[in-house]
């Protein structure tokens, strides 16, 4: 049967973001529980190898940056689909963030005084790192940004970041309860009370009340099959807030590519390869970037660079392999020291995984499924639309300071900067509640699952979980993946609608005791169905072409009608989501160009004051609850004119 | 010519009543590159959807996927075919509790050995979020960074003589752990504090000096230099008294 558990905090997904929440309501006095699908240190967060931005401002390259140079490159970056306000509240709070962690005992780089060798665009060059500045965080470049503001680790930032804040879970005596999947939203009348959750030790389906509930799952990379993440990123939190029929999600067409997967395994190689100086190459080992992307070369945000890489594969300059054509990524010239320090994940993989030696040979890269944009729709303090008492945090949440396209280095960030605001607003909320509840919610919530369960082995269905999974993957690999076409996207939405009746037919053959990693399978495969229409869909109705999203029948990005979000609602027994929009946020750097990635604009016609009236308003009548703050208020008018 | 690999795997499950511990084989041919995350999806996928293991990451980062390999304790993601004998024996690591076939839980283990070492910054300092960070010399960040990289597969547990015989030793990770924070300015622990958490049989003298655990971690830490540095701080603190 199982087990039934009552909390204050009830926090699903125990990564980065997850376990920030859970520290701020911890150190809130609050009764928290933490569930994990794997042991905390083991979620995809200790994967990120590059870095966190933050604008501290210390190395020579820094000099001069501060949170409002951050927030525009940001909003830039997202192809001014971010939410501007969001964007702020995460520049302005993103340098304490990383000062709390050093202060906690992350072991960041720090800066050493006196002339440094680096690569910049090709070539060699000597800084001299400001003397006064000694023993500060460093930072080191990345994509898409003005200043050098990617705070590091070596190439094991998350790493250490995540057993930083998993030492504060400890010292705070959390609650952990490792190996547990969420599976269904307790829910009554748009108010949420906890979750169903099945162990995934001994197969049990326990019953979690909570005041609160936090989902912070990450990402769904997974259902792309070939993907930078790992293999537990299937979006289960997310799909059980759509599974609810009144969360809506944002942004969902809105999927990175990040440029250097490696091939074969699709493993990530850090985007501080290039931003240390490495070069992209093509077959006849030539570097395009600077032909397509004069300023910014191979620093021009990920969208971008995955596009002209696809775009300059697509013209034959791929290199052939058996495993599909790949540019090389080329390192040598860092040097043995740089490779087997700073880029020591990034040696190690290239050794054990593929027998490249990057420091004497070229390593073999692609863009490759890597982040999603998209995500449960929250307000600016990380409360869920339509759903009193659930909040998102971290990749899972569409927050959304990424807008179309995140630049790297943002979300690492973001999942510590959001952990803490959102947090808070959790901690807020949860101590002026009461959790009035007849337990029969619950129970009533138990059955609907345990009868799924029963189904899915009285299911008649010819399909194994792998097949429908193999053909998902197919099928958003082909048709949504980084150029998208409206036939392709067409056939990949009735595909998919197929597709999702029969994962709900699939039949679980083995009846065993436990785990039963066949029916765990089966159990979120229907879900998983429903993301990748979602995506599917949005990316149809979507019929311009902003940040990641690109379009090859509307190449324009069309701010006269497409400045919005999408937000998408599976409405209980539908066989597709229901598509509304509402308005990106409240605008204060006007729609204009990146300065990178060409392209064309259709500019919007209503002034910034026309379209900021009224989004306040369309966003509630779309499902925003109150804030803690009034809109705007965390958005300083026009600071952007000043730097 | 391509290889047919023969995979024999203990399987067991501690939670069906009827089932009783024995080796499975399986049969898989050998493709190019082939790792043993590939190889195990692989036999599940195809072959027996009942086989329980553990991947995460997948890029040897995160360290679920430890399991014995033909007798020694590895990370399975890491590890390719290519260099291994056409029969390839794999049992869950041994030392932890079993889940189910190759998969153990790691993590009841790990947070029971945070809490006993208190893996955290030790400070009566509080965070300022007004003020500029305290400021580190760049070395010492890169040697405290040195030991953080343990990512805790429990190889080394595995590995480990003494832990087999005595299940409360820290092992070279729990040790490890504690040099990590001994070499941190940031952690106030006194000589004393740090005495009596490591001077007992659970802590650096339990070690017998088979340093098995050197041998198998995949992270290459310096263990041997860790033990070093441990026992070292201890012989003065000792001496001081």
């Amino acid at each position: 049967m199982g087990q039934v558990f009552t909390t204050d905090v009830l926090i699903i997904g125990a990564g980065l973001a997850g376990e920030r929440v859970a520290v701020e309501s911890a150190k809130n006095g609050l009764d928290v529980t933490l569930l994990s699908l794997v042991p905390p240190r083991r979620s995809h967060s200790s994967a990120a190898q590059g870095g966190m931005q933050a604008s501290l401002g210390n190395s020579n390259k820094g000099a001069g940056d501060n949170p409002t140079v951050h927030w525009l490159d940001t909003v830039k970056g997202s192809d001014w689909g971010a939410d501007q306000e969001v964007a702020r509240i995460f520049a302005d709070n993103a340098p304490i963030a990383m000062r709390e962690m050093a202060h906690y005992g992350v072991p960041w780089n720090r800066v050493v005084g006196g002339p440094t060798d680096y690569f910049i665009k090709g070539k060699k060059v000597t800084l001299e790192e400001p003397k006064e500045n000694e023993g500060l965080i460093t930072a080191r470049d990345f994509g898409g940004t003005a200043k050098w503001r990617t705070c590091y680790t070596a190439d094991g930032t998350g790493h250490t970041v995540l057993y930083a804040m998993d030492n504060l879970v400890s010292q705070y005596g959390i609650t952990v309860h490792d190996r547990m999947e969420a599976i269904s939203l307790i829910h009554e009348n748009n108010r949420c009370y906890g979750a169903i959750v099945r162990s995934l030790k001994e197969g049990s389906l326990n019953i979690y009340y909570a005041k609160s509930t936090v989902i912070a799952t990450g990402g769904y990379g997974r259902i792309y099959g070939a993907s930078t993440n790992a293999v537990i990123n299937e979006g289960t939190g997310v799909s059980i807030a759509l599974d609810t029929g009144e969360i809506p999600l944002g942004n969902m067409e809105a999927v990175q590519f990040h440029p250097t997967g490696i091939v074969p395994t699709d493993i990530l190689v850090t985007e501080g390869c290039r931003g240390d100086g490495g070069l992209l190459l093509d077959v006849d080992e030539y570097r395009f970037m600077p032909d397509y992307e004069p300023e910014k070369q191979e620093l021009a945000s990920r969208d971008v660079v995955s596009r002209r890489m696809k775009e300059h594969m697509l013209k034959g300059k791929g290199v052939k392999s058996p495993y599909g054509d790949h540019l090389w990524l080329d390192l040598r010239h860092l040097g043995e020291k740089h490779l087997k320090t700073k880029l020591r994940e990034v040696y190690d993989i290239c050794m054990y995984f593929i027998g490249v030696n990057p420091i004497t040979e070229l390593v073999p890269v692609r863009p490759t499924q890597h982040y999603s944009m998209g995500g449960i729709r929250v307000n600016k303090d990380g409360h869920s639309y339509n759903m009193e008492g659930l909040f998102s945090a971290g990749e899972a949440a569409c927050w959304d300071m990424h807008g179309f396209n995140r630049l790297g280095g943002n979300s690492l960030a973001e999942t510590i900067v959001a952990g803490m605001v959102v947090g808070e607003a959790v901690s807020e909320f949860t101590k002026g509640t009461e959790l009035k509840i007849s337990s029969s919610l619950g129970e009533k919530f138990r059955k609907i699952q345990e009868d799924k369960i029963t189904q899915f082995y009285n299911n008649e269905g010819k399909d194994t979980v792998i097949q429908i999974r193999n053909e998902m993957a197919e099928i958003l690999s082909n048709y949504v993946g980084i150029f998208r076409t409206g036939d392709g996207l067409k056939k990949a939405v009735d595909d998919l609608k197929t597709l999702y009746k029969r994962a709900i037919n699939v039949k679980v053959v083995t009846k065993t005791a436990g785990r039963n990693p066949e029916l765990t399978e089966a159990i979120k495969l229907p879900g998983m169905v429903k993301l990748a229409l979602t995506i599917a869909k949005g990316a149809l109705d979507r019929t311009e072409s902003r940040g990641a999203h690109t379009r090859e029948d509307y190449p324009a990005r069309d701010d006269e009608n497409w400045l919005n979000r999408t937000l998408a609602r599976w409405p209980e027994g539908a066989d597709e989501p229901t598509l509304t929009y509402e308005p990106v946020g409240l605008l204060d750097l006007p729609p204009g160009d990146r300065g990178y990635g060409g392209g064309q604009m259709v500019k919007m016609d209503k002034s910034l004051d026309e379209y900021n009236k009224i989004v306040d308003k369309l966003q509630k009548e779309s499902g925003k609850l109150d804030t803690l703050e009034k809109i705007g208020e965390k958005l300083p008018k026009e600071l952007w004119k000043e730097s | 010519m391509a290889r047919t690999l023969t995979f024999k795997i203990f399987r067991y499950n501690p939670f069906d009543e009827n089932s009783v511990p024995k080796m499975q084989e399986y049969k898989l041919d050998e493709t190019p590159r082939l790792n043993l995350y590939s190889a195990l999806y692989r036999i599940k996928d195809e072959l027996d959807p009942t086989l329980m293991f553990d991947f995460v990451c997948r890029a040897g980062i995160c360290g679920s996927c430890g399991m014995t390999i033909n007798g020694r304790p590895t990370l399975a993601c890491r590890t390719l075919t290519k260099d291994l004998p056409d029969v390839i024996e794999l049992h869950p690591l041994p030392f932890f509790k079993m889940l189910g076939d190759l998969s153990v839980d790691t993590g009841i283990w790990f947070r029971e050995m945070a809490q006993s070492v208190e893996s955290w910054i030790h400070t009566e300092k509080e965070f300022d979020p007004t003020a500029e960070e305290e400021r580190m010399d760049n070395k010492i960040a890169n040697d405290i960074y040195e030991n953080e990289r343990c990512i805790e597969c429990g190889c080394c547990l595995a590995g480990c003589a003494t832990a087999q015989v005595y299940t409360d030793f820290l092992g070279a990770t729990g040790l490890n752990r504690i040099g990590r924070f001994m070499i941190d300015p940031r952690d106030k622990r006194t000589q004393e504090e740090w005495f009596e958490l490591v001077s007992t049989d659970e802590g650096v003298f339990g070690c017998i000096g088979m340093m098995g655990c050197d041998d198998v971690c995949p992270k290459d830490l310096p263990l041997l230099e860790v033990f070093a540095y441990v026992r070292r701080k201890m012989m003065v603190s000792l001496t001081a008294k």
